[in-house]
Order: C-alpha cells, then sequence, then structure tokens
C-alpha cells in the first residue's frame, strides 16, 4: 500500500507533456472531433492595409478587444499587450492583433496614432477596424464579449481576454488581459505554442 | 505575564510601523479605484498614450493644477517629461475635495515622487478657481 501511494506521488509530480489542448469549440463528425476554426475575416490596419487570415498564415498570433478611448480596463492590457510584444518582438513565429470594437471613433488614422505612440511595429501588432457587425461577432469567436451599453461611462461593456492561436486558426490558450500574473503564465502557454511551430 | 507584555509590547509597534509605511491609505485606496486603471499601479501611464505620475515633471510642476484636473478631466495636448500626449482625461466628479485631496497626498509621496504635502485649504482655493 506505501509503495502505490509512492508510485501515485512520483506520478503526479511527473512533467506534464507541454503541449496545450485545443480549446475551440468542437463538435463530432462521424465519430471525429472536428473543431471549429477561426472564421474568414477581413479588416483594415493602421496602415491601411487589409488584414485578413492570410497575414497570419503560418504563424500564431494573440488577439484581443480594446478602443482607445477607453477609460476601464484597456490601458492596463495594453500595457500587458505591450510585454507579449516585446518578449516576442524578435520571433517570427508570433503576431499580435488588436481589434476596436469603437470602429466610430477609432478611424485608422487614430489606431495608427495609438500604435505609433506606443512605438511598435506595424508589421508585428495590428490594430484593425471595419465593420462593426463583423467586429463584435467575431469577439465572439475569440472567447470575448462585447456589448454596447449607452450607461457605461465610455459606451461599451466588453471582456479583456488575450487569445491565442494557432497557424490551424485553432484557439490553444487564453488569459484575462488586466491580470498581469495571469499574462506570466500566458506568456509560458505562447512559448509552448512556438517550440511546436 | 512578562511573555505578555513583550507579545503587546510587539504587536503595538507593528501596529505603528505599519501605520507609518502607509501614511497615505485612502488616497492609495482611491488612486487605486480611480487612477490606475490609466495611468498605473506604480504611475508609468501607458507608453505615448497615457502620460506617467511617477517621475513627471508635469505633476512637479503644475501641483496646483492637480486638484481641477482630477475633478474636471482634461483635453488637448500636453508635454510630460519631454512627450506629448494627446488622449483627453475624463473628470471624477464624484470625488469630494477631501478624497482629491488625499489621492494628491498620496501622488505626490508615491513611487519616489517628493513634491511635498498640499493642504486641504490649497486644494479649496484651486478648486473654487475652476468651479464650472
Amino acid at each position: 500500500m506505501p509503495l502505490f501511494l509512492v508510485i501515485l506521488l512520483l506520478s503526479g509530480c511527473r512533467q506534464p507533456d507541454r503541449s496545450l489542448p485545443i480549446l475551440s469549440k468542437a463538435h463530432n463528425e462521424n465519430g471525429v472531433m472536428v473543431y471549429e476554426q477561426i472564421p474568414d475575416f477581413s479588416f483594415i490596419g493602421q496602415d491601411s492595409n487589409l488584414v485578413t487570415n492570410a497575414t497570419f498564415a503560418g504563424k500564431a498570433y494573440v488577439a484581443d478587444f480594446f478602443f482607445t478611448s477607453c477609460p476601464t480596463i484597456c490601458p492596463v492590457m495594453a500595457r500587458n499587450m505591450l510585454t507579449i510584444y516585446e518578449r516576442f518582438q524578435d520571433s517570427t513565429k508570433l503576431l499580435l492583433l488588436s481589434h476596436t470594437i469603437d470602429p466610430r471613433r477609432d478611424s485608422v488614422a487614430r489606431l495608427a496614432q495609438y500604435a505609433r505612440n506606443l512605438g511598435v511595429r506595424s508589421d508585428k501588432w495590428f490594430f484593425v477596424t471595419g465593420n462593426k457587425d463583423e467586429l463584435y461577432e467575431i469577439a465572439d469567436d475569440y472567447f470575448n464579449v462585447v456589448i454596447e451599453d449607452p450607461t457605461l461611462p465610455a459606451g461599451f461593456d466588453h471582456s479583456g481576454r488575450f487569445v491565442l492561436v494557432d497557424p490551424q486558426r485553432h484557439i490553444r490558450a487564453y488569459c484575462q488581459g488586466t491580470d498581469s500574473l495571469a499574462v506570466k503564465k500566458f506568456i509560458e502557454d505562447i512559448e509552448t505554442l512556438l517550440d511546436e511551430i | 505575564m512578562r511573555s505578555k507584555i513583550v507579545l503587546i509590547l510587539f504587536s503595538l509597534s507593528f501596529f505603528l510601523f505599519t501605520c507609518e509605511s502607509k501614511p497615505h491609505r485612502q488616497g492609495e485606496i482611491l488612486y487605486l479605484n480611480f487612477c490606475a486603471n490609466c495611468h498605473m499601479d506604480d504611475g508609468s501611464g501607458l507608453a505615448g498614450n497615457i502620460p506617467p505620475l511617477a517621475q513627471s515633471d508635469y505633476v512637479a510642476q503644475n501641483q496646483e493644477q492637480l486638484a481641477c484636473i482630477i475633478r474636471y478631466g482634461m483635453e488637448g495636448p500636453i508635454v510630460v517629461n519631454g512627450k506629448t500626449y494627446q488622449n483627453p482625461m475624463a473628470g471624477i466628479p464624484e470625488l469630494s475635495e477631501f478624497e482629491i485631496a488625499n489621492v494628491i497626498n498620496y501622488i505626490n509621496q508615491a513611487w519616489g515622487n517628493d513634491h511635498g504635502y498640499v493642504p486641504l485649504k490649497e486644494i479649496r482655493n484651486s478648486l473654487e478657481e475652476c468651479k464650472r
């Protein structure tokens, strides 16, 4: 019996296989699990360029949702995204994608200014705007909720999740973008995924 | 009995010590609730978009403006430590003058800042001048 316990303990301590699970929604198709992919999208980036799925072909990327005049969670999210940007600045395998949820005010020029102020490269961290319904719909695919709420000071209610997408367009990890500890763990997840690519 | 006294003295010194190390407790709580979202817990702001309050020449040179900025917000470009910032700041009308004083005195001594103590009377005067 004690031996059994020791074995149990030891096996509990064993390093787990460090491969990230696929977290995307799945359905059963004739006995095979099929994971949903991030759908096709087409938005406009801060250089007035088209940003589509093809922009991220063969790469992993971190996606989030924000707006430049957001007085609540966005600045902290942006700072944590900046930490991720700086950590993976020299990696060719990872890109960043921030969607505005306020396309009325966040023009391309305004997003360009915001990105320039942050001092980030426009071929590494994309700030996109586009059709509002499409932005709000795709937020759902990235495990984020965006609701317009005129009773709030800034007019929007939204979740601040960072989502990690792999080259197969599957979600492999996510975290609360306002929580620096969670983001630290998330960075480890990104490293794990990049080792796979 | 003796150990009891030691224990009491110890707790008392601990209590005094914690009081001393947190002289701006209410200001800190208010700062974390109302300001830290944008200016960050450590007063560093957000690169290029939101100016810092820590080691900021603007905070040092515009002490008499701070109360009005907190109450009514601010628009238009400002230059902080040589960098221009454009994003408007919303005012926080729900803070009383007393609370504003506590926030300012927290900011003035936090993160290595040392801008002295601003008495409530001065805050009142500033707010009277920018009253809307």
